[in-house]
Order: structure tokens, then sequence, then C-alpha cells
């Protein structure tokens, strides 16, 4: 590895590795995501190693593992460049045909490509799938490009350029100039101007300042960042570089999850990388600035995801939040000032300084810029991590983007922002999404969390679940929240049993406004939106739990009662083989039967079914 | 108990006090569970009061003061997994393994945990055995897993 002292070391070590690049043929990029490591990727990177050795492809083929491409439910994913095949879904057996086939003759394998679900219409490349079409893939487009634990690919995609310009060509104010006038707002979920923060920390007086990279995502149903920090930690380093020389802060933090190895691992070998070719440590850049880099790991704690409590983490600390009438920006690690960014943050600020703050305000609407990145999952044919401009409508991501509705079903609501955020329903979906439109409907952005919910989702299960999950994880420092979200909890649990009553409505949104009213930090403050949203947009739902004492999406077991239809059934025995509870009866060829007292209601009968027998009221 | 690795632990974290828990992670994945011996060492080497340690071992999740079961069954409750059912999966593997989350079986082969988000959301449901992920996880791939684990013998962290 080169030491770069100057803008044209970096230019010249570009153009090498470019040009090594060059020599080889193909390029096959296997992806590395976690996804594709649950769909078995680790043996389709072996196979193809293997392979290509054997047959003597090294010099041809360049091999990658990169991070996560995004469209993970058709993992594993393989690409073939510069033909710019798409492969998905790709298995261990697969490997010998793809090499034998496409590498070797150049043809293409029409049971590994991208089948459109409606129109059966095979794609070949990537452009031409729906879910990337309508994207525009500013920070995780290099993921699919680049082997993260390469600085070269890295280097070979233009990075590292912000920071030699921000070094030899800019002064701090005009860098955090440039991020004000960006509008760069924080991905983390509250959207407080990112220049503005910078300026304050940089103007409180004191030598020792820190910067925190938070990647504690601690949301359910959310991923963004820990698929930026696999697949691309040296854009987030890079950015966080820049911001420390712009702030005057010498030494840094990454917060990572414990839950997140791969991104801990990732990262930790990014840092030991920017620091040999002179990105990090001292002297950086042969610039007399010095600012150093070290992993924190967090432990399962989602209120770690604020930051004081967070800072507290870090201090090897219990986790509590503290008041914020003083800032972090002022007082935070060990007292002293410091600033704190979102992953998706940082990653956003080599691309401004690159390309200039007005290009990055032109896109986006009004008083929300750049894109973001949003993790599409649930009840929606194409799940995965999609990144579009602010202001692109529900509508669009959900459908056009997402494919719309899993096995035909209705799209009911979409919760974003986690457990902070709320139940958007169907008739908003033509709501820009922004920071500003989501919290006007009562949800908010939050980190980028966005769970599909259709008629099989239950909303007052949805808002128990949230409330469930922050009676855990509350830190218990104020009654508030430590308390009003225990009987929340009750009660919600009460309505899923049936054993709601005609005030258990009204005393829910008593104590969900004093709850929000009292409680010291973000996540007590806003504890309730679950809740709210879900009563705004759903009473009924409630109502029919209540007064009915049924669960119209069939979810809460209390309610239900599994049966099968006498018509519909073959009598093909497959519920009763799979039923845990052993509560089917019924030879082959006839007609079999629930014993309702021995069911559990797990739902297997259901997912096995092909008749459609299995009836749920 | 041998607790010399405490010791190799510290002196990879230069005795630094703000590493703790780092300190108490490596000690966790060394003997799968905080034994009470190793937090005291921890405490007299660090200088802290055990009191403290023991606040930050109990605050944190990821922790356990119990020894765990030789296999980790790790499912995910996310809010992505939930709507997929997640929720009933892991009922009836609980009650399969006659455990309750957070447990570990009587034979001391698994411990089932449930965790609010693996972060592997379009896949879900979501479950983690000895440290590999598996994505939509179904209750007869959650048994057939389990089963195939019951014939292996040795078990990996998570």
């Amino acid at each position: 590895m080169r030491m770069i002292k100057s803008v044209s070391d970096l230019e010249k070590w570009r153009g090498d590795i470019v040009s090594k690049e060059n020599q080889y043929k193909m390029v096959v990029s296997v992806c590395g995501g976690t996804g594709c490591h649950a769909y078995g990727c680790k043996k389709v990177k072996k196979g193809f190693m293997k392979t290509v050795r054997e047959k003597g492809l090294g010099q041809k083929i360049r091999l990658k593992f990169t991070g996560c491409r995004g469209l993970c439910e058709r993992g594993p994913i393989v690409t073939i460049q510069p033909q710019g095949i798409f492969y998905q879904r790709v298995q261990e057996k697969d490997v010998n045909l793809i090499v034998s086939e496409t590498i070797e003759k150049g043809k293409i394998l029409g049971h590994l490509l991208y089948e459109d679900s409606l129109t059966k219409h095979k794609v070949t490349s990537e452009g031409e799938i729906p879910f990337y079409k309508a994207q525009k893939r500013l920070i995780l487009g290099n993921n699919g490009l680049i082997d993260p634990a390469k600085i070269e690919d890295y280097i070979s995609v233009g990075g590292y350029r912000a920071l030699v310009k921000a070094i030899f060509k800019m002064k701090p104010d005009q860098i955090i100039d440039e991020v004000k006038t960006s509008g760069l707002r924080g991905r983390g979920g509250a959207g407080f101007l990112t220049g503005n923060k910078w300026e304050n920390c940089r103007n409180v007086p004191g030598d020792i300042k820190y910067v925190i990279c938070n990647c504690d995502e601690g949301d359910p149903g959310a991923y963004m960042d820990r698929s930026l920090m696999e697949g691309n930690p040296h854009s987030v380093l890079e950015g966080m570089i820049i911001g420390a020389y712009a702030i005057g802060a010498k030494h840094g933090f990454i917060y990572v999850r414990h839950e997140y190895p791969l991104a801990c691992k990732n990262a930790e070998v990014a840092i030991t990388q920017a620091k040999k070719a002179g990105f990090l440590g001292k002297n950086i850049l042969d610039s007399g600035f010095d600012f150093d880099v070290e992993i924190a790991k967090g432990g399962g704690a989602f209120v770690c995801g604020e930051s004081t409590a967070l800072i507290a983490s870090i201090e090897g600390l219990v986790g509590e939040p503290k008041s914020k009438q003083i800032h972090t920006v002022t007082q935070g690690l060990w007292g002293r000032p410091t600033n704190l960014n979102n992953v998706e943050t940082w990653a956003n600020v080599p691309l401004i300084i690159n390309q200039g703050s007005q290009w990055f305000s032109s896109i986006g609407t009004e008083k929300s810029k750049g894109t973001k990145i949003f993790s599409l999952v649930g009840r929606v044919k194409n799940t995965g991590l999609v990144e579009v401009p602010m202001g692109m409508t529900l509508k669009e991501i959900i459908f056009d983007i997402g494919g719309g509705p899993q096995n035909g079903k209705k799209i009911k609501a979409v919760q974003t922002g986690g457990p902070s955020g709320g139940c958007i329903p169907a008739s908003l979906f033509d709501l820009p999404v922004d920071f500003d439109s989501l919290t006007q409907a009562g949800s908010m952005m939050g980190s980028g969390g966005m769970i599909v919910m259709d008629e099989g989702s239950c909303m007052v299960d949805v808002a128990k679940y949230f409330v469930h999950f922050l009676k855990g994880e509350s830190c218990g420092k104020c009654l508030p929240c430590r308390e009003g979200l225990k009987r929340m909890d009750e009660i919600l649990g009460g309505i899923t049993e049936g054993k709601g009553d005609a005030e258990s409505l009204a005393l829910l949104e008593e104590l969900a406004v004093i709850v929000a009213d009292t409680s010291l930090c973000g996540l007590g403050k806003t504890s309730p939106n679950p809740v709210l949203s879900a009563l705004r947009y759903f009473r009924s739902e409630f109502e029919d739990h209540i007064v009915k004492q049924r669960c119209p999406a069939a979810v809460c077991t209390p309610l239900i009662q599994y049966s099968i239809l006498e018509e519909q059934c073959t009598g093909c025995g497959a519920c009763k083989k799979i039923c845990p509870a052993k509560a089917i009866t019924g030879e082959k060829k006839e007609q079999h039967r629930i014993q309702t007292t021995v069911c559990s209601k797990c739902g297997s009968c259901r997912d096995i079914c092909k008749t459609n027998a299995i009836m749920v009221q | 108990m041998d607790f010399s690795y405490v010791d190799t632990v510290i002196a990879k974290n230069q005795e630094k006090r703000t590493a703790l828990i780092s300190i108490l992670h490596d000690i966790q994945d060394e003997y799968n569970y905080l034994p009470e011996g190793a937090l005291q060492k921890v405490a007299s080497r660090l200088q802290m009061n055990t009191n403290d340690i023991y606040g930050v071992a109990t605050f944190y999740k990821s922790f356990s003061l119990i020894p765990k079961g030789k296999h980790s069954v790790t499912f995910c409750l996310g809010t992505a997994c939930h709507v997929r059912r997640g929720p009933r999966i892991l009922a009836e593997i609980a009650r399969q393994l006659n455990v309750k989350p957070g447990q570990t079986t009587e034979d001391k082969q698994f411990y089932l945990q449930a965790v609010n988000c693996l972060g592997v959301c379009a896949i879900g449901p979501v479950m983690v055995v000895d440290g590999e992920y598996y994505g939509g996880i179904t209750f007869f791939k959650a048994k057939k897993l389990i089963e195939k684990l019951n014939r292996k013998k040795s078990g990996v962290k998570s």
C-alpha cells in the first residue's frame, strides 16, 4: 500500500489501480451482504474461487465479494461485468454452468435472470429491473462495485478524492459552509441540519473535541446503516475524517451494534487500511492534521441510539440518557464538545464535497435535500434496500419499486420511523416522503424503516408490538416511560385478548399524552406515536376487538379459530403432517378436522395447504 | 474456573475503564456467559466497584450471567419479522424445546433467545443458529434446523 501525500499521489494510485483492473476481461461480483449470506453466498463464492482456479482463469477474471446490493429477497446475487449480467438466486450448483456457459461462451442463463412476476418478462441487466429503475443510488450504488475489504476498490471509484480536496483546497469554514448550503439533514431520524451542528461544535472553545458515527441501528425493521458499514465502510470513514477536519476534532468513535459482527469487522479493516495509506492517524496526507478513529461496540440496548445514552455507553457506563439542556456539541463525550452523526449522514459528506452543495441541493424537496435509503420490508413483493430522492411518494416506493402486495392481498398501511414513528394508511400513499410531510401525517422519517402491512396485519397487534418493544427497551430512568409503557402494554394486551372495555381507548390515549409530555429523552417522548397513529387511522379495528370480540386480520390468537373447509379439503394430509400440536385428525383422501382445544394457532397448516381449505375466523 | 483469560483481555484493552463493554463481550465470547469470578477480577483490575460492573452487565441485553446452552438459537422479532408471523413461529419453537426465550434447555443443548432486530429484515422471519443466518423461516424449517443440531456435537458461539 502507498502513503498518499498529495492530490497527484492519489490520482497516480487511482490510475495504476484502474489500469491493473482493466487487464481483467471480466469481473464477477458475488454479493456478500448478510441477506445473501443467509441464502448461501459463501458457498457460491467458494464455488467460483474453486472453478476459476481449476480452469486457470485467474488472469482473466477478477472475483469480487461485494457489499449488499439491496434486492436481498432475490439473493444470492451475482453480476458479471462488463456485460452487466444480473443473476439472482444463484446456488452453489449453478456456478459451474455460469463459468462454462456465460463466462467462457457468452451465453446467458435464462433460469437465473430476474423475471417480472406480472409480465413474465425476463431481464438481463440490473437497470432493467423495476426495483432498481426508479432508484437513485448515490450512496448505495458503490456497494455492488467494491470489495469492502479492499481500499483499492474504493479508490478506483473515486474514493478519498473528497478528503484530498477538503484538506488541500478548502479551509474548515469553507467545508462547513458547503455542508450548510447543501441542506443536508441528519439521516438518523430527527433531521437536524448537519452543517449547523458542525458549526456549533466548531465554535465551542476547547482543544479536545470528538466526532462519533452512530451505527447503533436499533430500529426494528431497518438495516441501511448495517449495509453501508458492511458494504462501503471507507465512504463513512472519509466523511468522518472530513467532518473532524472541519470541526477540529482529533479523535473519533464508530459505535456499532454488537449484533452486526460483519460491520464491526469491515470497519476495523477500513481503519487499518486508511491509516496505512495516510488518510487517518498522525499527520494525515502530510498536512499536519491528526485524527484517529476507534470502534466502540454496543451491548444490545435500543436506547443507546440516543446521543447522550450512546455517549454514556462509549464511556463504559450504563446507557441512560441525560437532559439535553446542554447539547452534546458543547458537552458530550467526557464533557468535551462532541459531534454525533448517523452512518448515512457521514456517507453523504464526500459526495457533497466532490460534487458541490449546489448539485446536492438540486436533488430532493425544498426542505429535504438529497436521497434517502429506506429498508422496504414486510408484506411487499420486492423487499430490500432502496435509495430514492427525497420527495418521492409512498405509492411510487411501495408499488413501482416494491412491486406492490405479496400474494394478491391488499396493502393497508406502511409503518415508518420505527418505534418512534407511526402507521400511514394506504389512503395517504400520495404523500411525498420527506422529513416534514411524514411528521405532519403523525409518523416520522426516522432512520428509514418502511414496513409494509396488508390485510393480514392487525393494527392493534402492531401497536402492541411497538409498545411492548419500547417497554422492554426503556432504560427505566423516568417514571412515565417506565411505568406508563407498562400500563399501555397491559391495556393493548387486554384488547388483543378480547378483554378490552369501553374505557380502554380513552385511558390509552390519556396515558399516551402523559408519557410523551413528561419523558426526558426521545425514546419516551415519541413512544406513544405508534399507538396514537394507529388510533387515528385505524380506530375501527380497535373497536372491533373490543365490541365485536374479533380480529379482522385474524392475527390475535385468543380471538381466532382455525377450521378446515369441507368442500375445499382434498384429504392430502399435508396439514396433519406439519401440525406441531398434532391437532389435526383425518384419514388420507378424507376430510380432515382441527381439534380446536389442541390447536396452538401457529398457522403452519394454512401455509402448507395447497387448496386454501384452512379458514381463520 | 481459570480466569487468566480476563488478564489477557484487560491487557488488550490497555486497562481502560471505557473499554468495559468491549471487555465484557470478549469474556462472554470465551466463557459463553459472564462468570461471577471473572466480573470480580475485572472489577479489581480496573479498580472499579463490582456493583458498577454488574450494573453494566445487567443493563445491556447482550450479556448473560447464567451459562448458555451449547447451541445458540436466536430468533428475530423485529417489525418486518413480526408482520411475517415471527412471534407464532417462535412460540412454537419455544413449545417444542420446552423453554421460554432467554432460557437454556434442560439438557443444556439449546439457548433460545429472542432479539429485537437482526437487521436482515428483507428476508424475514430470520433465525440465527450458531452464528449462521437463515431467512424465510417457517416452523417446519426451524424444526429441521434444530433437529440437525441435535445430531451434531460441537456448538459455536454467537
